[in-house]
């Protein structure tokens, strides 16, 4: 069994919260790049230059990406031999949470469902623990916008509707989402497993690098074909017209009931922010 | 395409130019409210009191700023996504508001509202927070500070770029989804 003290957790997850939040990943940075080369109208490319400008900008400046430094989500892979010293692993990454926010000068953005009350420190942080052999602790940040997260949906389809019923549902949400999620997307498609099990899936798949196919060729396949027929949409960066209106599809696919097909949509805006740490 | 410099307050000559696509360079005092602010005015109109701002040619930004860290007036400040204060709007430009700033469609109450009242819908890029905030040379909150990140905040705003996106005419610049060429 190895011991992994509360406070290198704390310290890393705030640094995390921070860093993730000013410093747009590399991955996405290189497919705007391409994105923004192949589109013709100048206000597709006029967003495009926003986008760019903006990240040097928080880069230099120290603000934040966007205003919206998101719910902090975080998917955490737990070694079967690592204990925590001090606090539950839990707790750690919330005070890590409470930390990054707060030093970092970034918004807290979670509240009450009903009163709307804020709860002041951007906790608690949605967590999703993952037991795997080791004795390893990798955690991965995102920090999820609400304006994208509110154009995601869950759905049950029938077996028969099949990948035509995945790729119609899917063209047509994000058809619906149209300007509001700060195009260009990237889309998650959670597909199989339970009701709630396709909506983590497709949160997983957002933690995925940008432009890195699915391992599985035949996914891979279904990731670059749905993704030319939603560019086809033409709703275009910021909804201005192009043909950027997603940078990213990616499918993550897991064994159902015999009875369903699950199916979850979960969309995230341009400002695509996430890092991993390894402990 | 145009591009117009226009300054707080606005009036029916600054809107009525306008037309969806057109370039917009706002110079002034703008007004931000987001969510709880937007539902905290309603009451207060419902109950007859006075709002902390007067909406006579006023512009509401609907934004959420991040903390302002040292040596800034305000943190990042991009548009939030405004469909949300669909449900107030109409009342607000029917008292006097001429134009919100904010990201994605609006209802048809919204486009109706703006036509009845000579009144503009501009769109910032989303996601720009760092940008933008550089066009925020001060900011200072004047009501409901409890709500922290949505308490209204008086700007003062320098070339902050914009976009018509709803003009008074009618007009919109979104693109429509061509569902056909997608093969739904």
């Amino acid at each position: 069994m190895r011991t992994i003290k509360a406070e290198t957790i704390i310290e890393a997850v705030a640094k995390m919260c921070v860093s993730a939040n000013r410093y747009l990943p590399q991955d996405v940075r290189k497919r705007f790049e391409e994105c923004a080369a192949a589109e013709d109208s100048a206000a597709a490319k006029e967003v495009f230059r926003q986008i760019k400008e903006n990240w040097e900008l928080a880069e230099k400046s120290g603000l934040p990406l966007c205003q919206d430094t998101g719910l902090a989500v975080y998917i955490v892979e737990v070694g079967e031999d690592v204990s925590v010293d001090g606090m539950t692993l839990r707790e750690a990454i919330n005070e890590g949470t409470r930390k990054g926010y707060d030093e970092g000068f970034l918004r807290k953005s979670s509240c009450d469902p009903l009163t709307r009350k804020n709860t002041g420190d951007n906790t608690p942080a949605i967590i999703h623990f993952d037991l795997v052999a080791g004795d390893k602790l990798k955690i991965t940040f995102m920090a999820k916008g609400g304006g994208s997260e509110n154009m995601s949906r869950v759905t049950m389809l029938t077996p028969a509707q099949g990948w035509a019923g995945i790729k119609k549902f899917v063209i047509e949400r994000v058809a619906e989402a149209g300007p509001n999620p700060c195009p260009p997307t990237m889309v998650g498609i959670g597909v199989g497993g339970t009701f709630e099990y396709s909506a983590i899936l497709a949160k997983k798949s957002l933690m995925r690098k940008v432009g890195e196919p699915s391992a599985d060729p035949e996914i891979a396949k279904m990731e670059a074909e749905l993704m030319e027929d939603i560019n086809k949409l033409g709703i275009g960066p910021m909804g201005l017209g192009g043909k950027t209106t997603v940078f990213d599809v990616k499918i993550e696919m897991r064994p159902c009931h015999i009875a369903s097909l699950p199916l979850a949509v979960n969309i995230q805006c341009h400002s695509s922010r996430h890092e991993e740490v390894e402990l | 395409m145009t591009t117009y410099s226009l300054t707080t307050p606005l009036t029916d000559e600054d809107i009525v130019p306008l037309k969806a696509g057109d370039v917009v360079k706002l110079t002034g005092t703008i007004y931000t409210a987001r969510d709880a602010a937007h539902k905290r005015l309603t009451d207060l109109l419902d109950q007859g009191e006075e709002l902390p701002f007067d909406l006579k040619g006023s512009v509401i930004y609907y934004v959420g700023p991040s903390p302002a860290p040292p040596g800034r007036p305000i943190g990042a400040a991009g548009p939030t996504t405004s469909y949300r204060m669909d449900a107030y709007a109409p009342r607000l430009y029917g008292l006097g508001l001429k134009a919100s700033i904010g990201k994605g469609k609006r209802s048809d109450e919204v486009k109706q509202a703006l036509k009845d009242n000579k009144a503009v819908y501009f769109g910032a890029t989303g996601g720009a927070g760092a940008l933008l905030s550089m066009c925020i040379k001060e900011a200072t909150v004047i009501a409901f500070d409890e709500l922290g990140p949505e308490a209204i905040r008086k700007l003062a705003v320098e070339e902050f770029p914009l976009l018509v996106i709803n003009d008074c005419h009618g007009g919109e610049l979104y693109a429509v989804p061509n569902l056909e060429a997608a093969g739904v």
